[in-house]
């Protein structure tokens, strides 16, 4: 139930009283209401769920994730293939 | 805790009436043209389901094809109805390896329909015939109404000339076949979504429509073809399984192998639409004999419309009629035909 | 694209696969509430790449299958009136209700519209003054920030004419209630990440206390996955039954102040039918009272909804990951994608869909 995209904020504007942004989400941009991320600013990543970005994209934690996943394949060493 | 009551929604089976879906070149499509059509009209010809009928005239074997164009808008990035009108039947009648000889056109015009805008339509055509070298020789204009048509429907068909020695049909697929894929997919579909009402975002998306003839002339000088199809309504996933499911062949694709713009791919994230469903206007996938694909697809790649071709599978015995798509991750899942136009999804 | 092709790589896959077979000792059952993530694990094959120790019950997160017979009944009515442009997500659109679904009530007339965001719908309505516009207002959690701003919105600019069809349903009586079934089989939850990015996952804690069934916040992606399916088989392995947030880089305990905030001023907690499980107390939200003129359900008398309830389907026993699919006698044979007798086969990721993806693969 949660089609949700990550983008990147490129610009933050006001629509009929509500905080609007436009978002570009890697060659593709369009514009998504910004009312629940009060804090969020031109340059920061945000996941867009039926044109509300409902969270920051925490930009560390991804990096410190992925890293702790690399680390894991090498500390197992060798990949073993398993069933294909 | 609860009575847990079961319920369950009645089956469609028994449409009384048309539906979209009917139209999007899917399941339901197919099943019309099952039930309805293909019993009504019967014959060899027509059943054998190519995109194109080939008549054998005295000596020579003509194609034979029709199609009709209801796009909207009818204006889109990279293209306008009247470009695809034209190379949308072309390439039908190159899927069998034709020369293209000659095309029709036949309007249907909303009554109030700007006249500014029927000659945009129509310079595009003429440009677009002349630029593929197969003029438009007939046609037929008609005009309805307000309010029955979306303004301008146009049908074009068309003849060709399939030369001697070559035999290119959806049921010439064999296993051992190389799938060659001249290009990046989904660009058309969504280029034409971008500018539907409720959609409505930017990105550099353009259609790919072009006519494919010269390109198939030259894949057919290097190598031994033995299918061909444009994935047009439906994509790239239910042309695979179409032809599997005509040649009673199974067909492995690599998923991580089939190019995708990237603007393309952001905007089927968007929208929760699968690339491998989307259609294509100028983008081509052929079945080759093993020992030519690699002269195929250099010849492929040499030519302005197929820079970006790639080889994304292979044609197999097992599993016959049924699609595998191996995914990015090793993990494999079938393909099949979506049901009705894919729809933007929040699930 | 950024922060989601990272998590689609075959490496990092590979890695988490290999530690999970390393891993699991014994078969465990492990449910992943959302719709989405039941998606991606089909699109991703990922199902068969899991040691047959693992066995993946798809939950009953997924609108399309829950939302009840009465209300897609109710909605098909309004949808059919004249002065009615009745929008709604695209998931929507293929649901059959007693007597067809959205896109045929559409060929016979009726102004059916599909949107992207119910901002929109607020834009249509203003722009058809003429019109009532009804949107659809399904969804969990997730959507209902979107859906509380579009009716909070229409009454602060006041637009008359829109108003919101609501159906929301919520995750954790959802599974409060397959815990409780004495034929429950799950042992650990792949928590909905979206879901939990608006509502955190304080709400998660006496539940994995009370049951004793770990909870992970897990995300989409196919590493993601993994992920969360790796650290609920270490919790299980270890008879641990704690909360873990997987998904760190969407989801924080407290969740969305700002979308719940907003939640809460327009909707409030009610029973909800959900279709094939029946009534769950306290699993859905409605408008508040203050927001009646918004109601759609409240403004529209479409007369007595009588829904048609055949029983040959066992969605609701699917739902609850109670049964497979493939122990359905119709499964494949009466139903079908093409011939769907239940939700479950109808939505691109119900179990039952799922199931007959990839179960047509297994047999030559």
């Amino acid at each position: 139930m949660c089609l949700a995209v990550p983008g990147k904020l490129t610009e933050l504007y006001d629509a009929g009283g509500i905080a609007m942004a436009r978002v570009d989400f890697g060659g593709v941009t369009r514009e998504a209401c910004l009312a629940y991320l009060p804090e969020a600013a031109v340059g920061d990543y945000v996941l867009v769920h039926a044109g509300f970005a409902i969270t920051m994209v925490d930009q560390a934690e991804a990096l410190q994730t992925l890293e702790d996943l690399r680390q894991l394949g090498e500390l197992a060493g060798e990949e073993d293939s398993g069933p294909a | 805790m609860n009575d847990f009551t079961l319920s369950c929604p009645l089956p469609i089976t028994d449409r009384k009436t048309i539906v979209l879906g009917h139209g999007s070149g899917g399941k339901l499509s197919a099943q019309l043209i099952r039930q309805m059509f293909l019993p009504a009209f019967d014959n060899p010809l027509l059943n054998r389901l190519d995109d194109q009928a080939v008549l054998a005239v005295g000596g020579a074997r003509i194609a034979f094809t029709t199609d009709s164009y209801v796009v909207t808008p009818l204006f889109f990035p990279g293209g306008d109805i009247g470009k695809l009108a034209v190379h949308g039947t072309i390439n039908d009648l190159a899927m069998c390896g034709a020369q293209p000889l000659a095309l029709s056109a036949a309007f249907i015009l909303e009554e109030g329909f700007a006249m500014q805008e029927l000659r945009l339509v129509v310079d595009s055509m003429a440009e677009a015939a002349r630029a593929a070298g197969v003029p438009i020789a007939t046609g037929d204009t008609k005009v309805v109404p307000r309010g029955a048509a979306d303004r301008m429907f146009i049908t074009t068909s068309g003849v060709g000339l399939v030369p001697e020695g070559v035999n290119i049909s959806a049921a010439n697929a064999r296993p051992g076949d190389q799938i060659l894929l001249s290009g990046t997919i989904a660009d058309h579909g969504m280029a034409v979504m971008s500018k539907r009402e409720n959609m409505e975002f930017e990105g550099a998306l353009e259609s790919d429509t072009a006519a494919l003839h010269r390109l198939v002339a030259d894949m057919i000088a290097a190598g031994e073809i033995h299918a061909l199809r444009d994935p047009t309504r439906g994509g790239l996933g239910a042309t695979l399984v179409e032809i599997a499911g005509t040649a009673r062949i199974g067909v492995e694709a690599e998923s991580a192998a089939i190019p995708v713009n990237e603007p393309v791919r952001a905007a089927c994230e968007l929208l929760g639409f699968d690339p491998l469903f989307v259609a294509n206007e100028g983008k081509l996938v052929a079945f080759v004999a093993p020992e030519s694909a690699a002269r195929v697809l250099a010849a492929m790649r040499a030519n302005p419309l197929g820079r970006q071709a790639a080889l994304i599978g292979q044609a197999v015995e097992a599993h016959a009629g049924l699609v595998l798509l191996r995914t990015e991750i090793g993990g494999s899942r079938v393909l099949d035909l979506p049901f009705g136009e894919q729809l933007p999804r929040i699930c | 694209m950024k922060y989601v092709d990272e998590f689609r790589n075959h490496a990092l896959a590979r890695s988490l696969l290999a530690e999970i077979r390393r891993t699991v000792t014994r078969p465990w059952v492990i449910m992943e509430i959302c719709g989405g993530q039941t998606h991606s694990i089909v699109k991703y094959g990922l199902d068969q790449l899991l040691p047959p120790e693992i066995e993946l019950a798809h939950g009953p997160g997924c609108p399309v299958c829950v939302t009840s017979l009465e209300l897609i009944d109710r909605a098909h009515a309004i949808a059919r009136r004249p002065d009615v442009i009745f929008c709604s997500f695209g998931d929507m659109l293929r649901v059959p209700g007693s007597a067809g679904d959205l896109f045929h009530i559409k060929a016979l007339g009726g102004d059916v519209r599909v949107a992207y965001s119910p901002l929109d719908c607020l834009k249509l309505a203003r722009a058809n003054p003429d019109k009532r516009v009804v949107f659809f207002a399904i969804g969990f959690e997730t959507t209902a920030p979107a859906n509380a701003m579009s009716v909070w919105q229409a009454r602060a600019l006041g637009i008359e004419n829109y108003s919101a069809l609501v159906s929301h349903v919520t995750v954790p009586p959802a599974m409060v209630a397959i815990l409780e079934s004495p034929t429950n089989r799950v042992q650990a939850f792949l928590g909905a990440g979206h879901v939990c990015a608006v509502m955190g996952w304080e709400e998660y804690e006496p539940l994995a206390a009370r049951y004793r069934v770990p909870i992970v916040v897990t995300g989409f992606e196919p590493v993601d996955l993994l992920e969360g399916i790796l650290a609920a088989v270490r919790q299980l392995e270890s008879g641990r039954y704690e909360v873990e947030n997987r998904y760190a880089r969407a989801v924080r305990r407290e969740g969305n102040l700002e979308a719940k905030r907003m939640v809460f001023r327009v909707f409030e907690p009610c029973d909800r039918a959900w279709r094939g499980i029946g009534v769950i107390p306290g699993s859905g939200y409605r408008l508040r009272e203050e927001f009646a003129a918004f109601d759609a359900a409240r403004m529209f008398d479409v007369g007595a909804i009588v829904s048609q309830e055949p029983a040959e389907c066992i969605s609701g026993l699917v739902l609850q990951g109670a049964r497979r699919p493939l122990d359905c006698p119709a499964f494949g044979v009466r139903c079908t994608p093409e011939t769907p007798l239940g939700a479950t086969m109808v939505s691109g990721e119900g179990a039952c869909a799922a199931y007959y993806n990839y179960g047509r693969r297994l047999s030559p």
